[in-house]
């Protein structure tokens, strides 16, 4: 099921692994790598050179180089404290380097909750592996024996004499290397011993952004830039441009011209680049450039379009790619005299992402460079050597923070734009600015979707098997095919457009059905977005759960604790591991929410509680959450109040203890807005809400009060970014239920659609 | 062909008078703390202060701040250290950060006028401030914490 199981070329740490550890003396201070012993490494990477994690200089200072894109959730904090954990370094000489893209790095992604989780074995024996080779210099330049020293604090000492980590570098001769095995073997502390990780911390990169110095994509400048904005097609994949008439942009001052977009990557098919000496200009005369397009299909689809798209697929069932398939689910269903059956709908979202997107680009020294905030600098570094027409290694991604990723800025194929921009007049600097409808014209959306989810129950009730089919634009198909496993039936399929369905619950024999929804991914680039698949998944999962034990007469919270029994492909896998403990873990969460929340006590009129719970975003990296939401639901106007969201959490170890409260607090609000707030539809081939007013994420007034809990563990630390957006929408909608009767089925909740349920209560 | 008072200093723009503030303030001028997010005025990110008030320079034209003080995050405080800018990282208050400029120049506004606000009253002047990371509960703590500490300063 997994990706990176498949694939491993995309996991740092499998790569790394096979590679040893070299530490030796630079003229200026030590570095700290990892080298190539393998030609799998050399393979992997494509011209391989040495990866560097950190440095120590000569007074000390210990310059963490974090490959991860810094958008909020203080990885490189994070990251850094991994290392001086292990290398016992004085974390106020801890610096931070957010590096600029190069080939050196591997694989620079980030996205999936995934940064601590593969940093932290890899990111820990780095530390340990220089800590060892620190005390061994630092002894010998003492004249004590290794066995005699210790390290702590950035300071060598032993038999009352001591040597910092600076005098070690300045005055030491280190050469040291650690094979993989040796680094397998590295001890690393116990939780008991561990002084930074767990342990309260200020985020490094947040007093910058109290007092406007944190720089954006957008603040990036060059001196003799110009500015431009794209004049965008009718719709994202087949319009091409027919002619243009800038004769009105010609009166706005500071007009420069408008050129054609020529786009050997097909990226950005069919733009026009509006340049001026200013992006209020640039601004303007876009807005008086007329340009007349050829379009195809693509510019008639509507929302109801896609959705029935997605219902005729499903019908067929030899649609899709089976994801899971056990044996005996037809038998099981053909069998049983008790069958549920509901089918549950998502409207197009939105990233709408604070930043709107942007980039700077120009051609120096024989580089392209593009300054641009970017969450997968190896996805978008193909596309520009393909739309530039020169190698990648001609190119270079500068890093800035990202105002705000949650998956948009996976997608860089605005940086593109920017850089055709530049090249259309000679790799002049380009500023390219997108407004605010641009943006959104221009977003991968989360695909609306369909699922239909069918269980088949024995006498008493028992669950005897368990279909579900969900069908959606699939984001990796359309941007990284390469990352798609195959199904039991051959057919490939985009994990983060089905994984959530692949749950931990032992339900019988077991299929999950993911198809490929061919309407969406035409009219759109179907994009990852904050939670990815379970983000909407799950809303079905769990929401069928609520309707599968009111339907056998089952208190929601039992139902789920018997199913989620730990045996068979559910009991987790081995020690050590992420997903050790199987669903027992989950079981855990599940009844330490129930009790945190009274469950089952009695509730005011009009008010109810709801639960739900998941596994976070993959079966191989678990995070067990789960979610009690109170609400009221007004019984005249169906409008929803949420009034409190209860999260427990099981994420293994806790590098950052506010910093994954942080986390939980952003994305359980971000999936009560996704559950009430935000969607859209899509007209004409294109989003119909383009800017606030129409497209409502949730406001400070409508936040509730959130008791977040984790569990205490020392087990493997996973993600924290996305799974409590995952739980929150089918918590609230079980709570409309529990409060009202009616039972909705499509996100968002509208007030209308709770007034209709309400009426039909079924 | 604006002259204004920005941060404390007398400037004279070039930009034409109906240029947006917020562009002449990032892009002529070159402090870059205040942001574009909407350009509708609808998300907050591009609030500076125009003679001690909140506003949205995202709509608000160069030549209606004439003979008028700007202030942006930059000169909040000469060091940084506004009780609010000191509140915002005791809390932890940013993720992506990108909109903090403007919660932090619309709170302060608030707290001018209002320094002991009830939690209704942060909602109402804070409402108009998206913050796409949720950041909510921490940016009305913060907000809280600076207004006891300001008002404590004051006793």
């Amino acid at each position: 099921m997994n990706p990176i199981s498949t694939s491993p070329e995309f996991m740092p740490s499998s790569v790394t692994s096979r590679r040893s550890f070299l530490i030796a003396a630079t003229g200026t201070g030590l570095l700290f790598s990892f080298t190539g012993t393998t030609g799998y490494a050399q393979a992997a990477t494509g011209g391989f050179e040495p990866t560097i994690w950190y440095g120590i200089d000569r007074d000390g200072t210990v310059t963490v180089n974090v490959i991860r894109a810094e958008m909020g959730q203080h990885v490189g904090t994070a990251l850094a404290r991994i290392v001086a954990e292990e290398l016992e370094a004085d974390w106020s000489k801890v610096k931070i380097d957010h590096v600029d893209s190069d080939a050196k790095w591997g694989l620079m992604v980030t996205g999936g909750s995934w940064s601590v989780w593969q940093s932290f074995p890899l990111m820990s024996q780095a530390g340990a592996a220089g800590r060892i080779a620190l005390v061994e210099e630092g002894a010998r330049l003492m004249g004590l024996a290794p066995g005699a020293c210790s390290a702590r604090n950035g300071i060598v000492s032993g038999a009352g004499k001591s040597i910092s980590y600076g005098d070690i570098v300045a005055k030491g001769e280190l050469k040291r290397t650690f094979t993989a095995e040796d680094l397998a073997k590295l001890p690393i502390k116990p939780a008991s011993e561990r002084r930074l990780i767990g342990k309260a911390s200020a985020a490094r990169d947040i007093p910058a952004k109290t007092n406007g110095t944190a720089r954006y994509g957008l603040d990036a400048a060059v001196d003799g830039m110009v500015y431009a904005r794209p004049k965008l097609p009718p719709t994202r994949n087949d319009s091409t441009v027919v002619s243009i008439d800038d004769s009105a942009a010609k009166a706005v001052p500071g007009y420069l011209q408008s050129i054609v977009l020529e786009d050997p990557s097909a990226t950005c098919p069919g733009w026009v680049m509006v340049y001026a000496t200013s992006f209020v200009a640039a601004n303007r005369a876009t807005d008086l450039v007329k340009v007349n397009w050829k379009s195809g299909d693509a510019a008639k689809v509507s929302e109801a379009d896609i959705q029935n798209r997605a219902r005729t697929l499903i019908a067929d069932p030899k649609s899709g790619s089976t994801v899971v398939d056990d044996k005996g689910v037809d038998a099981a269903f053909a069998a049983s005299k008790n069958k549920l059956e509901r089918t549950y709908t998502t409207s197009t979202a939105l990233h709408f992402q604070m930043e709107p997107i942007n980039a700077l680009a120009f051609e120096k020294d024989g580089i392209f460079e593009i300054h641009t905030g970017n969450q997968w600098q190896s996805l978008v570094l193909p596309w520009l050597a393909k739309a530039l027409g020169r190698p990648e290694d001609k190119i270079v991604l500068r890093t800035y923070l990202l105002g705000g990723g949650f998956g948009r800025r996976l997608n860089g194929d605005y940086a593109v734009g920017a850089a055709l921009a530049s090249k259309a007049i000679g790799g002049k600097a380009v500023k390219m600015v997108c407004t605010r409808p641009d943006d959104v014209r221009f977003d991968s959306p989360r695909s609306a979707s369909v699922q239909v989810v069918k269980m088949a129950f024995g006498a008493n009730g028992q669950v005897k098997a368990m279909d579900h089919a969900a069908a959606a634009g699939w984001p990796t198909e359309i941007m990284a095919p390469f990352f798609m496993p195959k199904g039991a039936n051959g057919v490939p399929f985009d994990p983060f457009a089905i994984s959530g369905a692949n749950h931990w619950y032992n339900v019988g024999a077991q299929r999950v059905r993911a198809i490929s929804n061919d309407l969406a991914n035409k009219t759109f680039r179907p994009g990852w977005l904050r939670s990815v698949g379970p983000g909407w998944t799950n809303f079905a999962v769990e929401s069928f759960m609520d309707e599968a034990a009111h339907s056998v007469g089952k208190d929601p919270v039992a139902f789920r604790l018997a199913l989620l029994d730990g045996t068979g492909r559910n009991s987790g896998i081995a020690d050590g591991t992420s997903a050790v403990g199987g669903a027992h873990r989950q079981h855990a969460v599940v009844a330490r929410l129930a009790k945190e929340v009274g469950w089952g006590k009695p509730m005011p009129k009009n008010t109810g509680l709801g639960m739900a719970t998941s596994f976070g975003q993959e079966r191989d990296m678990p995070t067990w959450t789960a979610c009690a939401a109170q609400v009221f639901v007004n019984p005249t106007t169906g409008k929803v109040k949420v009034e409190k969201l209860t999260l427990v959490i099981d994420a293994g170890t806790i590098v950052s203890p506010d910093g994954a409260r942080a986390q939980v607090e952003g994305s359980a609000l971000w999936g009560m807005s996704l559950a009430l707030f935000e969607g859209t539809e899509f007209k004409d081939g294109q989003p119909k809400d383009t800017n606030l007013g129409a497209y409502t994420p949730l406001r400070m007034a409508d936040v509730p009060d959130l008791e977040i809990i984790f569990i205490d563990s020392t087990e493997v630390p996973v993600g924290l970014g996305e799974p409590a957006t995952t739980v929150v929408g089918p918590a609230i909608a079980n709570a409309i239920f529990a409060a009202s009767g009616a039972r909705v089925r499509d996100l968002p909740i509208r007030p209308k659609a709770v007034l209709a349920a309400m009426k039909t209560k079924a | 062909m604006a002259t204004f008072k920005l941060n404390g200093r007398s400037v004279s723009v070039t930009s034409p008078d109906d240029s947006p503030l917020l562009w002449v303030i990032r892009d002529e001028i070159g402090l870059k703390g205040t942001k574009f997010g909407c350009g509708v005025a609808q998300c907050g990110a591009c609030t500076v202060h125009l003679d001690g008030k909140a506003i949205r320079s995202c709509v608000t034209p160069v030549a209606a701040v004439a003979g008028r003080s700007v202030t942006t995050i930059e000169a909040l405080d000469s060091k940084g250290a506004h009780p609010l800018q000191t509140a915002w990282i005791e809390v932890q208050v940013p993720q992506c950060g990108y909109c903090q400029s403007g919660q932090i120049m619309q709170a302060a506004s608030l707290l001018k006028t209002t320094p002991q606000p009830t939690d209704a009253q942060i909602d109402a002047a804070m409402n108009g401030n998206l913050c796409r990371c949720m950041a909510y509960p921490r940016i009305k703590k913060a907000i809280k914490l600076a207004a006891t500490r300001m008002q404590g300063a004051k006793a």
